[in-house]
């Protein structure tokens, strides 16, 4: 395991609800991230965020790590969600209300 | 060089048996794109399987040339 991926690894696995994204929850620089981030609050989630744009190994990384091309990427659990299209899917089904659950700010 | 909605939706359907490919150019620039993606090969799959399924198909352009694709993936009802 590279250092990148390990790194990674351990930005997964030590926290519950982790978003890799582009810019910062308060200034999402991409829409993608944006809607991520957006579904995320509005089901009053806590969560870790990764600011890739800050991090170019990170950035690259990441798409190795989970063998998914894009940014953003959700983790919960240490496990690989989806990307926002996926979050959005989830969110309308309930599904990601659900997941989340646990994970949900006190 | 972004992508034609056309050459999208050609790959994905010769990377996909089946598959119905719908792609709405949703900023009308030819570079932000909807696609919906039916194939009855998504049967069992997890959704992360059927997106990886679509970006196989696109030959690692997504992320590149292609960095704005909503996706929605779905099996046919019948």
């Amino acid at each position: 395991m590279s250092d990148t991926n390990a790194r990674i690894d351990t930005l997964v696995k030590s926290n519950p609800v982790v978003l890799f994204m582009k810019g910062t929850p308060l200034f999402p620089q991409c829409g993608f991230s944006s809607r991520a981030v957006a579904i995320l609050d509005h089901l009053g989630t806590q969560y870790e965020s990764v600011d890739v744009l800050q991090d170019q190994e990170v950035r690259q990384g990441i798409k190795t790590y989970s063998d998914w091309p894009t940014i953003p990427q959700l983790y919960v659990n240490g496990e690989f969600v989806g990307g926002s299209d996926i979050m959005m899917e989830m969110y309308e089904s309930g599904e990601l209300a659900e997941l989340l659950q646990p994970a949900k700010a006190g | 060089m972004p992508m034609a909605a056309d050459e999208i939706a050609a790959m994905i359907r010769a990377g996909i048996p089946d598959a119905e490919v719908e792609i709405t150019d949703l900023a009308g620039d030819g570079d932000h794109y909807a696609a919906r993606v039916t194939s009855p090969a998504f049967a069992g799959l997890t959704r992360i399987k059927q997106h990886q399924a679509v970006y196989a198909a696109l030959g690692g352009r997504m992320g590149g040339v292609l960095h704005a694709l909503q996706l929605t993936t779905a099996v046919p009802k019948d």
